[in-house]
């Protein structure tokens, strides 16, 4: 009953969609208020019908109705609770209904708080949106339906596979996809825009909230999927350059690229072509995204779903939003007027060298994914693309991005004064190039290029610090008057100077870990000691626990610094009888932002067992860094320019003046 | 040139992962030669996983090719040798870092293409407009707009 109510919902909510796509623009042309309006409560609707649509599948999987297939293939009567409800977007069916959930959701929150809206515009974006959610709702009603049920019920669910497992699964995927997915309200105004023909200044204000969303989410749900990667995996690592990571970066840069972008336009008037091409390339990265995940075209860990027409369906739906998109782009675009003149050396040119620098690492990475597909079907030619290509190709642009990042918000709009700004940047220089110094004496003769590189990522958090001590008058102006500026400082301000430190906090992190990591590969016995840079590891014995759905061996290790203990470190191998594979459960120690990692290997015949231990210094940083640029990017957000609703203030003193 | 690519091949060295699949029993009692074998390593893609380099993988696949890459290191292979043996033997598939030839070209040239081509595309438009002067401007605002225009502007001003 609750499967088919669930089902039920979302034909209806299909229903709600169609209805959208096609009432509100009519609405728009015939200039009809009422036939707009449609567009407000379809949205809605939409809301309240996915919404319990997914709320079903979530009743479905908690109660352990086996006799829907997505359930008895995905879930175990054992599992645990938590693990049965991110069970529900651990398959490729499940997934998809997520994904449409948070489009209905971005939908619902336009029609909600788009009051401030010009009405042809909220009309037209949330026609857009419907137009995705209608091809989306058949996509899933047509493929990949996941309140089919079984003819004969079995007894006993399959489970999910172990590797979900764990608490990453509840937090990556709907942070990606709320990333993902939000872009899609840039798109929807990038093409109500072009539909309407106008666009201006205050288009630019309502877009940048929403893409700064999308953008705080997609850049939490990489991080933690890099984490995630990190302990579950096994081996440490927390980047792979694997298929479906570049699917989730790709629309990152592009997003990155295009916040900035819109800034421009904001402040402006100038690069609006660009911005809008900007928002219809995110969100079609996005949807490359999804259809390289979902079509199982490219192997990869996260692919599900290896079913052929799925594939076909959602590079039907590709072709259609990006070639319509790009097609509407094409003929409208000329039609847009650009404003702002700016010359080379300003805030607007340091601005276009960032949308270069990010547009061409982001088609690095797009090329690097789809090479060797396009090689293989058009020249027959077997290839691969992997980590050492784009540390060659994607880290040079990087670096370049990161020695121009300090520049750009300390030159003035229109006409910028580089030889000022480099003698203001002269004290982030020479603590860059101290750092360089220190860490090279330090290491004595080690790799040239990791102090070089640390001391890159000091010179830009010494460039972020001094563009916060430049508009506060730090050092220059009494104690008591800084203290005030900073208070009046727009918050979008402190916005940037944190996530531009986090650049350099990642950075730091990154180049310590990859230069300074020590290993220790081994088998030990109970009682045997291993030395990993400084600490002392004494395996105390092996035992075996019983799991809820598993049975799990641990080692148990004590360890020690200068002969005093510190702390017991238990790393695990879980085997899971229902699906017969296993996980290694990696035992982290956390000292500052460094951090040990034991993980396990096999026992061998003699009851030894084979052990990896890492020291991975400053490790955390890897983190940290985005952490501050999602605060950073949420500290923008709090900006009262920004805020999503309506600017009520504003709205009290537009009484008082209304001859105007 | 040469001293350009060196350099960008050190910087890119930089961000070598390490991860790491090594068993005990494979390490060699060289150090050197350990280390040239698990810097082959990362570059050696584990043919039948899921884009993983046969230094990150489990697979018993990888733990041959571990085992192939430092026999021919013990006998005296130069790195290169060891590459162009394990193209003979798998094709250009085992390599995570594509070769540069005909097929590739593209692929390798991308970055610098379009870095060059962007930029001296932006300074033609940059003087072309600077030298036009200043635009037209657009339609004008509906009286409906103008209200919503100085209601946003007026937030703006008492923000700041």
């Amino acid at each position: 009953m609750i499967a088919e109510a669930g089902h039920y919902a979302l034909v209806l909510a299909l229903a709600l969609a169609l209805i959208q796509s096609v009432v509100p623009p009519i609405g728009a042309r015939l200039h009809d208020a009422a036939l707009m309006n449609v567009a407000r409560s379809t949205a809605l609707a939409q809301l309240l019908f996915v919404g319990a649509s997914f709320v079903a599948l979530v009743t479905l999987h908690v109660t352990s109705d086996f006799s829907v297939a997505n359930v008895y293939e995905n879930s175990h009567s054992m599992k645990p609770l938590i693990y049965k409800i991110t069970g529900v977007w651990g398959n490729h069916e499940g997934s998809m209904l997520l994904w449409v959930s948070i489009l209905a959701l971005f939908g619902g929150l336009v029609a909600a708080f788009g009051n401030n809206l010009p009405l042809s515009l909220r009309a037209h974006v949330l026609a857009v949106q419907a137009w995705i959610a209608s091809a989306f709702y058949l996509f899933i009603l047509m493929t990949s339906n996941p309140f089919l049920r079984i003819v004969n019920p079995p007894i006993e669910g399959r489970d999910l596979n172990p590797v979900l497992q764990d608490i990453g699964l509840a937090v990556h995927p709907p942070m990606l996809y709320l990333g993902y997915v939000g872009f899609s309200i840039s798109f929807s105004f990038a093409i109500a825009a072009l539909i309407e023909g106008r666009i201006d200044a205050a288009w630019a204000r309502w877009v940048r909230p929403w893409t700064l969303v999308a953008w705080i989410f997609l850049t939490l749900g990489i991080a933690m999927g890099s984490y995630w990667a990190y302990y579950e995996l096994g081996w440490g690592g927390w980047w792979f350059w694997d298929p479906v990571e570049n699917a989730s970066l790709m629309p990152w840069l592009a997003g990155t690229a295009l916040l900035h972008s819109a800034l421009v336009m904001e402040k402006r008037n100038a690069l609006k072509v660009w911005t809008i091409l900007l928002s219809i390339l995110t969100f079609s990265l996005s949807l490359l995204g999804t259809f390289l995940v979902r079509s199982g075209v490219i192997t990869s860990v996260h692919a599900f779903a290896n079913d052929p027409t799925r594939g076909v369906f959602i590079l039907l739906i590709l072709c259609l939003f990006i070639g319509g998109s790009l097609s509407l782009f094409a003929g409208r675009a000329t039609s847009l007027k650009q404003g702002g003149l700016f010359a080379p050396i300003s805030r607007e040119g340091a601005l276009v060298l960032n949308n270069l620098l990010l547009t061409v690492a982001c088609a690095v990475v797009l090329f690097g994914t789809l090479y060797p597909l396009a090689m293989e079907v058009l020249a027959d030619f077997k290839m691969s693309v992997g980590a050492p290509f784009y540390n060659l190709s994607f880290v040079p642009l990087f670096v370049l991005l990161l020695l121009a990042v300090p520049f750009g918000p300390l030159l003035a709009w229109k006409r910028g004064d580089l030889l000022g700004v480099t003698q203001r940047l002269l004290t982030a220089g020479v603590a860059g190039l101290v750092v360089v110094a220190i860490v090279w004496a330090w290491t004595r003769g080690g790799s040239a290029l990791a102090p070089l590189a640390i001391g890159l990522g000091v010179f830009v958090i010494g460039g972020a610090l001094t563009d916060l001590s430049e508009r506060t008058g730090l050092f220059r102006l009494p104690f008591a008057t800084t203290l005030h500026r900073a208070r009046g400082l727009p918050r979008s301000a402190w916005g940037s100077v944190f996530a531009h430190a986090g650049l350099g906090v990642a950075l730091i992190g990154i180049v310590c870990e990859t230069t300074w990591n020590s290993e220790y590969i081994a088998t030990m016995r109970p009682n045997d000691v291993a030395q990993v840079a400084g600490y002392e590891l004494k395996l105390d014995g092996l035992l075996e626990r019983q799991g809820p759905n598993y049975r799990e061996m641990i080692a148990q290790f004590n360890v020690s610094r200068d002969g005093s203990a510190l702390s017991v470190m238990t790393p695990s191998k879980r085997s899971f009888t229902t699906r017969g594979s296993s996980t290694t459960e990696a035992a982290l120690l956390t000292r500052g932002a460094s951090q040990l990692y034991i993980s396990l290997g096999d026992v061998t015949a003699d009851g030894a067992i084979a052990v990896r231990i890492y020291h991975k210094p400053l490790v955390l940083l890897i983190w940290w860094g985005p952490v501050l640029m999602a605060l950073g990017g949420m500290l923008s957000l709090s900006d009262r320019r920004l805020r999503v609703g309506a600017p009520k203030p504003a709205r009290a003193k537009q009484r008082l003046q209304p001859a105007e | 040139m040469r001293r350009m690519m060196a350099a960008i091949v050190a910087l890119a060295l930089l961000a070598v992962p390490a991860a790491h699949a090594v068993q005990p029993d494979e390490i060699m009692s060289d150090p050197a030669k350990e280390v040239r074998a698990r810097d082959l390593s990362r570059e050696l893609r584990c043919m039948v996983c899921q884009n993983q380099s046969i230094d990150d993988s489990d697979a018993p696949l990888a733990r041959d090719l571990r085992l192939l890459v430092r026999e021919r290191i013990a006998a005296g292979d130069s790195n290169a040798q060891v590459l162009d043996f394990l193209v003979a033997r798998y094709g250009e598939f085992v390599l995570l870092k594509p070769r540069f030839e005909r097929q590739t070209l593209l692929l390798w040239l991308l970055a610098p293409l379009l870095l060059t081509g962007g930029g001296i595309a932006l300074w033609l438009q940059l003087r072309r407009r600077s030298r036009n002067g200043a635009d037209v401007p657009g339609p004008p605002l509906t009286p409906d707009e103008k209200a919503r225009l100085a209601a946003l502007m007026s937030d703006d001003a008492t923000s700041r």
